[in-house]
């Protein structure tokens, strides 16, 4: 398998080979931050016409289909139609809070995208508390949006935001005991440690009945998580224009717009990290031949390929499902999900103290 | 084995920051370059739902979220509390099992009351 660390390794070499050090960094966090930026925008890109091909495909219908071969660029029009759409400024807004929430739910998606394994050799941020550092990122978007909603001066926005705000706490925790649960069985919350974990078997196959829970656990509150259907009332259209963003204009919807496509490829890229060994191929023990098939893929084709699966089921979720109301979103995480959870996660660490695994 | 070892993570995460902010900046700065601009009294206002908009927005607000917001709060810091014990639970053995029971079984209680109270029943 193709380690991209060769490349990085042979960079950083050529840089520190003739010039000093605070220059080479300072030129390597520039490439990491470009890549980022160009990553992101290719990512947002993709999943806006991913979303409208698919939804179209489920309501038998064609799609985007005149820009471009297959309305491949269309999106390119959208976006630029977005960019030349004008800013207005509203009387009654808090300048500062509506100004700021844009920048606070783009970071905060932009911080978690660089903590994800692209591939071998292939991942910015690695802490040895990895997953966490991406869950407590994860939880500073839910303020950008309360902020857009409190700040929009907007009685529509507000309600939008609270909801947005009431569901995203609650489904964090059951989003966190589904990952403690693996973290029980992995031992460590190094995300690179954790992939190597994988190498023999994925956690889903290896973590035996309370990983495949954790599984289905973590997809649910995942899809919560990103204020997606059926669990979309943050942005219920008939009853609240359009949620928390209603008052943003422009470009500045647009980034509530592409931060919500970035958070469902983050969450599919966690369920593939967690669950689906990242970018560890597909291993059956024994089987010697088909294996070194697999690892010819290369490790980054695995990781997108997992994650855009992932993707995919949550996006089927949106469009079969009717959407919940508030009430029964909410009995439905306290009541149901989070003590399942919790049971989940103690009858790991059971299976996990008495050895009951593979 | 990590992408340009030489460079701390903290650096990284603060690179990684910059750059959200800079995508928003950056935007901001091209939408205000090729976009028009007017100003009219009307477009000025907030679009709410189409008609204008009656009295405060920026008001005291149903206290429903806030025992949800609560509840949160126990509960997440609850899960802080489990990820140093899930990452030696490998460790511990049977006697981890135990110790997490007891902290389990006081917080599953404080779930309990809260249900009994009707705090998760959405009014």
């Amino acid at each position: 398998m193709f380690n991209f660390g060769i490349i990085t390794n042979w960079f950083n070499n050529l840089l520190t080979g003739c010039m000093p050090d605070w220059l080479a960094v300072t030129i390597e966090c520039v490439v990491i931050a470009v890549l980022i930026l160009l990553t992101y925008t290719v990512l947002a890109l993709f999943y806006i016409l991913y979303e409208r091909k698919l939804c179209a495909w489920f309501q038998c219908r064609l799609g985007p289909m005149r820009v471009g071969p297959w309305g491949v660029l269309q999106v390119f029009a959208d976006m630029f139609k977005i960019l030349v759409k004008e800013l207005i400024d509203l009387k009654g807004t808090d300048k500062f809070l509506f100004k700021i929430a844009p920048y606070i739910v783009i970071t905060s998606s932009v911080v978690m995208l660089a903590c994800l394994p692209w591939g071998l050799g292939l991942q910015i941020i690695n802490y040895n508390i990895g997953i966490f550092f991406i869950l407590a990122v994860s939880s500073l978007g839910v303020l950008g949006i309360l902020l857009a909603g409190w700040s929009s001066n907007n009685k529509y926005t507000l309600i939008g935001a609270m909801r947005s705000g009431a569901q995203m706490i609650s489904y964090e925790i059951s989003l966190g005991l589904a990952i403690i649960t693996i973290v029980i069985f992995a031992g460590t919350m190094n995300i690179n440690e954790l992939v190597w974990e994988q190498a023999n078997g994925w956690f889903i196959f290896r973590g035996h009945v309370p990983a495949i829970i954790a599984f289905i656990i973590y997809v649910i509150a995942a899809t919560a998580e990103t204020n997606r259907g059926p669990f979309d009332l943050p942005e219920a259209e008939h009853e609240l224009t359009a949620g928390y963003h209603t008052e943003y204009s422009g470009i500045h919807f647009g980034f509530f717009y592409l931060a919500e496509y970035l958070n469902l490829f983050i969450v599919s890229g966690i369920a593939s990290l967690m669950f689906l060994g990242g970018w560890m191929p597909l291993h059956v023990p024994g089987w010697d031949g088909f294996n070194a098939i697999m690892d010819y893929i290369p490790s980054i084709v695995w990781f997108v390929g997992k994650a855009f699966f992932i993707s995919f089921v949550i996006i089927w979720f949106k469009w079969t499902f009717p959407r919940v109301r508030i009430d029964q979103l909410l009995a439905f995480e306290w009541k149901y999900l989070m003590p399942f959870a919790l049971a989940n996660m103690l009858l790991m660490a059971v299976f996990v103290a008495l050895g009951w695994h593979f | 084995m990590g992408l340009l070892l030489e460079i701390g993570n903290g650096t990284l995460a603060i690179t990684a920051t910059l750059t959200g902010m800079l995508l928003v900046c950056a935007a901001l700065w091209i939408a205000k370059l090729i976009s028009p601009h007017s100003f009219t009294v009307r477009k000025g206002e907030a679009y709410e739902c189409g008609i204008p908009t009656r009295g405060a927005s920026m008001i005291q607000f149903k206290a429903g979220y806030y025992i949800f917001a609560i509840l949160f709060l126990v509960f997440d810091v609850e899960t802080v509390f489990l990820y140093p014990w899930a990452v030696i639970m490998n460790t511990l053995g049977p006697k981890g099992l135990l110790c997490i029971g007891v902290f389990l079984f006081i917080l599953v209680l404080g779930l309990a009351y809260a249900w009994k109270k009707g705090a998760l029943v959405w009014k």
